[in-house]
């Protein structure tokens, strides 16, 4: 049980936050943490429910931690902006899928990945996120439709939405 | 047909829908070619994104996530823990109703955490009421006031070494301290809480208190707060090997 059944999912959580996060370095940080801590709570784990789906929202909330103190450092360091994604107005790297999703919302990215990538259904996407199903689906449709406007233009400017949120988030 | 919403066109174009509904659907499209537009590039950005990201399925997994193992010396807790609580956990995770709730509780926490470092740390003759020397015993007398398996963690990799540890009224009962001190006398304290409330989890947050840093999380039954003096991105390093430490 436990390491074995946990285990089993490396190899999609691996998926999943290689495109959730990029870059695969912090992919691979985002899944070892997401196991330490699947771990330590695998008591939590309700017996026949869907291991994936919990593994899943594990890693949701490891991420948005590491989300949160990344942006809480933001303004102090020097070394953050190397952290955060530099702005891309190269029209190349705009029509590129992996840069596409960099540009979008945290949340929305979240829930396109979970739903088009993962293909889980939008209620164990709800429940991953712990989101109403409402949320996922109005994040599901703003998040398409951003990702069919990023993957369309050539060189316009759009403006980034993590950036945006960064600059609300820190004040 | 114009009973079709979008949630309707999503589902079909990630195939939730049953037969029927997909016929429905299916009708719909054939005279809305806008809607069908859509779906058509909603399934392309799933296929797009298949194709980019499942060769890492195929990827030897590195071994350092291969290496993790259970924490087994936890397996006895867990093994009553489950049986009393699993209940409620499970339907935690279900409706995971409470977690603002913890917010609103963990917020006390670094204030309290912060203003025990302020009266304490600055002490020059008694920072503590049990010094390291006697680790052994301090680790075991906060344990057992707090009713709680404590650790008292390890961070002589990060310049600091324990000073001690005292006990301290909280606004639910004993809290425990320890402290610890880098070699130019810097000090920073782990301040730990139990909590009367059913065991959660919280992020880990940072929370500026006057001069004082503060990195706090609830794990399960116990507040933790590290604090100090210094800048976050010190603390932060300091806290990660707190966390990781406590959290084998």
């Amino acid at each position: 049980m436990d390491s074995a059944a946990i285990a089993e999912h490396i190899p999609r959580l691996r998926r999943y936050a290689r495109a959730l996060a990029g870059d695969s370095h912090r992919a691979d940080d985002l899944v070892q943490d997401t196991l330490e801590r699947a771990l330590t709570k695998f008591h939590l784990w309700r017996h026949g429910s869907d291991l994936r789906a919990w593994m899943f929202s594990i890693m949701h909330n490891v991420f948005i931690n590491q989300l949160k103190s990344r942006r809480e450092l933001a303004l102090d360091e020097a070394t953050e902006a190397a952290l955060e994604s530099a702005p891309q107005s190269d029209p190349l790297q705009l029509r590129d899928l992996d840069a596409a999703l960099r540009r979008l919302p945290a949340e929305q990215r979240e829930v396109l990945l979970l739903v088009g990538l993962e293909q889980l259904s939008y209620i164990e996407a709800s429940q991953a996120l712990d989101v109403p199903l409402g949320t996922v689906m109005s994040r599901l449709s703003r998040g398409r439709e951003r990702l069919r406007v990023l993957m369309s233009m050539s060189g316009a400017n759009v403006p980034d939405a993590n950036q945006a949120t960064n600059l609300k988030a820190v004040k | 047909m114009s009973n079709i919403t979008e949630t309707d066109l999503h589902a079909y174009a990630d195939g939730h829908l049953g037969d029927a509904r997909r016929v429905q659907v299916e009708a719909h499209l054939a005279h809305n070619p806008a809607a069908t537009e859509s779906v058509r590039v909603w399934r392309e950005q799933n296929e797009a994104l298949r194709a980019l990201y499942n060769p890492v399925l195929n990827e030897p997994v590195p071994q350092r996530l291969l290496a993790l193992r259970a924490p087994s010396r936890r397996w006895p807790s867990y093994a009553l823990a489950a049986g009393a609580m699993g209940a409620s956990f499970a339907l935690g995770w279900m409706a995971q109703s409470h977690r603002s709730d913890a917010f609103v509780e963990a917020a006390g926490l670094p204030r309290r955490a912060a203003v025990a470092y302020a009266v304490y740390a600055p002490e020059v003759r008694h920072p503590v009421e049990v010094g390291a020397d006697q680790q052994e015993h301090l680790v075991k007398w906060l344990s057992k006031r707090l009713g709680s398996e404590l650790k008292a963690p390890v961070l002589t990799q990060q310049g600091f070494e324990l000073v001690g540890g005292r006990l301290l009224p909280g606004g639910k009962g004993p809290v425990a301290q320890f402290m610890y001190q880098d070699a130019r006398g810097q000090r920073i304290t782990l301040y730990i809480s139990l909590r009367d409330a059913e065991p959660r989890d919280t992020a880990f947050r940072f929370s500026q208190e006057d001069k004082v840093a503060v990195f706090y999380w609830i794990d399960g039954k116990l507040g933790y707060a590290l604090s100090g003096e210094m800048d976050r991105v010190s603390l932060l390093a300091v806290a990660t090997v707190v966390y990781r430490q406590l959290n084998p």
